[in-house]
């Protein structure tokens, strides 16, 4: 995010995601995500941040709870560990809509994959039939994982949602203030 | 085609494990809690080290049914250990899909000069270290991720934080050095010279850095991450200590807000009972020390 032009800090705290244009909720155990959630008190900065429809990027665990059994940001549910065990880790070229002509090295680890997407969410990418990168209104995300590669194409579609968002605030900010 | 088993998926678990902690856990019981707790991962084994040390004998490869059983109890990665050099254990281990394999000074050697050439595994590895040159090694052995030793079940954190310091503080060096002064510095360590390259260039490991050895109490793992731990192992200090849920959560919740003070004496409130410590003297003059195993 910092090597396209963000400005990044760590969100550890309710307080830290305050101002924030965007979210990345990375790779990691969603259950340990969820529980440090829970005793960060984040689920309402969290739910004040997607509403007020400022991007969030969930990646692999961070799909996993931002679907639609956990903080329910995505209308689709995702099956976790459906490749299997480390033994079953991958990586491979994967063509992403939105992401240009060429495919991307997507890492799969201990990944999920998309057992269903509702009406609105589009599909950008798919693996042996099963969606793996997925986006609906400001929520982008992967069952791969973007970081761990020097390709920044996939964080590009996310900073491009970002400065989107941004610009329309902005704009609905200073239409509220037009009248007065 | 997909690849498989490629070293930036071997790391790349380890990077997934980042800021959280991995617990030693002897039952599927014990993994539940320990995954309830915020656990990132577990290790699977038979006896935790502060047992290993006490009732002595030769310490091997957990029974494959208890690993299973706990593989069933929970999601999160199962880890298990193999004797240093033991590359049959870790065979077993593959075969039965663990996550990680720790060729672990915890458990008896089973070979003094030679550790198992990690690289013919496609199920990733953890070592561990008391100074850079035996992390390098052991990298270039071709291990995934490194932990400090210290000194397994003794509760005591003193030499956690000599290995951690002895690390970073090697790493620092490292990367002042200029390139032709790298030779030299490999063939001290010692180490291999791409490696040692490696690190001068980027300033830091190739693989994850956790420490694992001693950690008791919340305000210990606070203590290693500041000092430059990417996450924690605890061993008997959880399932050792008093009340252990409890105990396992606030060790967690210190680890994630390892730079707030408030929060890791919030956590670090009514937890009963710490294990009980053992000083390292002692087990020195003994010649009871784990961490010299494997070098």
């Amino acid at each position: 995010m910092r090597r396209l032009g963000a400005d990044a800090v760590e969100v550890r705290t309710p307080e830290r995601l305050a101002g924030l244009d965007g979210l990345v909720i990375p790779g990691g155990e969603s259950t340990t995500m969820t529980r440090l959630i829970d005793s960060a008190g984040l689920e309402p900065a969290l739910r004040a941040h997607h509403e007020a429809g400022r991007p969030i990027l969930g990646t692999c665990a961070g799909l996993i709870v931002c679907d639609a059994e956990h903080l329910g940001f995505i209308d689709a549910t995702a099956r976790r560990n459906a490749f299997g065990r480390q033994l079953q880790s991958f990586e491979a070229d994967l063509e992403v809509i939105g992401a240009g002509e060429e495919p991307l090295r997507a890492v799969f680890i201990r990944a999920p994959w998309v057992e269903r997407t509702g009406e609105g969410v589009e599909v950008l990418a798919t693996w042996d039939g099963h969606p793996v990168a997925i986006r609906e209104g400001s929520v982008l995300a992967s069952a791969f994982h973007p970081e761990l590669t020097d390709d920044p194409r996939f964080h590009a579609i996310f900073m491009a949602m970002i400065t989107k968002a941004a610009e329309q605030s902005r704009a609905n900010r200073e239409k509220e203030g037009a009248p007065r | 085609m997909p690849d498989r088993a490629t070293f930036r998926l071997k790391t790349g678990l380890a990077e997934m494990l980042k800021g959280g902690v991995i617990m030693d856990v002897v039952t599927p019981e014990e993994a539940k809690i320990a995954e309830e707790a915020g656990a990132v991962a577990v290790m699977a084994l038979e006896r935790v080290p502060a047992d290993i040390r006490r009732d002595g004998g030769v310490a091997r490869m957990s029974d494959p049914a208890m690993i299973k059983g706990i593989q069933e109890a929970v999601t999160i990665p199962v880890m298990a250990k193999a004797r240093i050099g033991h590359f049959a254990e870790a065979q077993v281990l593959q075969a039965l899909e663990v996550d990680y394999i720790d060729e672990s000074e915890v458990l008896t050697p089973a070979d003094e000069v030679n550790h198992i050439d990690k690289l013919a595994f496609d199920v990733p590895f953890v070592c561990g270290a008391t100074n850079l040159g035996e992390a390098l090694r052991r990298i270039g052995e071709g291990a995934a991720m490194i932990r400090s030793k210290g000194e397994a079940g003794t509760g005591n954190v003193v030499e956690a934080v000599r290995h951690m310091r002895e690390i970073t503080s090697g790493i620092r060096r490292l990367s002042q050095l200029r390139p032709e002064e790298l030779a030299a510095a490999a063939k001290e360590l010692p180490a291999p010279l791409e490696v040692v390259q490696e690190v001068a260039a980027a300033g830091r490991l190739p693989v994850p850095l956790f420490c694992a050895g001693g950690i008791a109490t919340p305000a210990d793992a606070a203590l290693m991450m500041q000092l430059g731990a990417e996450g924690n192992f605890v061993g008997s200090g959880i399932f050792k200590s008093s009340d252990p849920a409890r105990r396992a959560r606030a060790i967690v919740e210190a680890t994630t807000h390892y730079e707030d003070p408030e929060r890791v004496a919030a956590a670090s409130i009514g937890l009963g009972e710490a294990m009980s410590g053992l000083e390292i003297a002692p087990l020195a003059e003994q010649g009871a020390l784990l961490q010299h195993r494997g070098g």
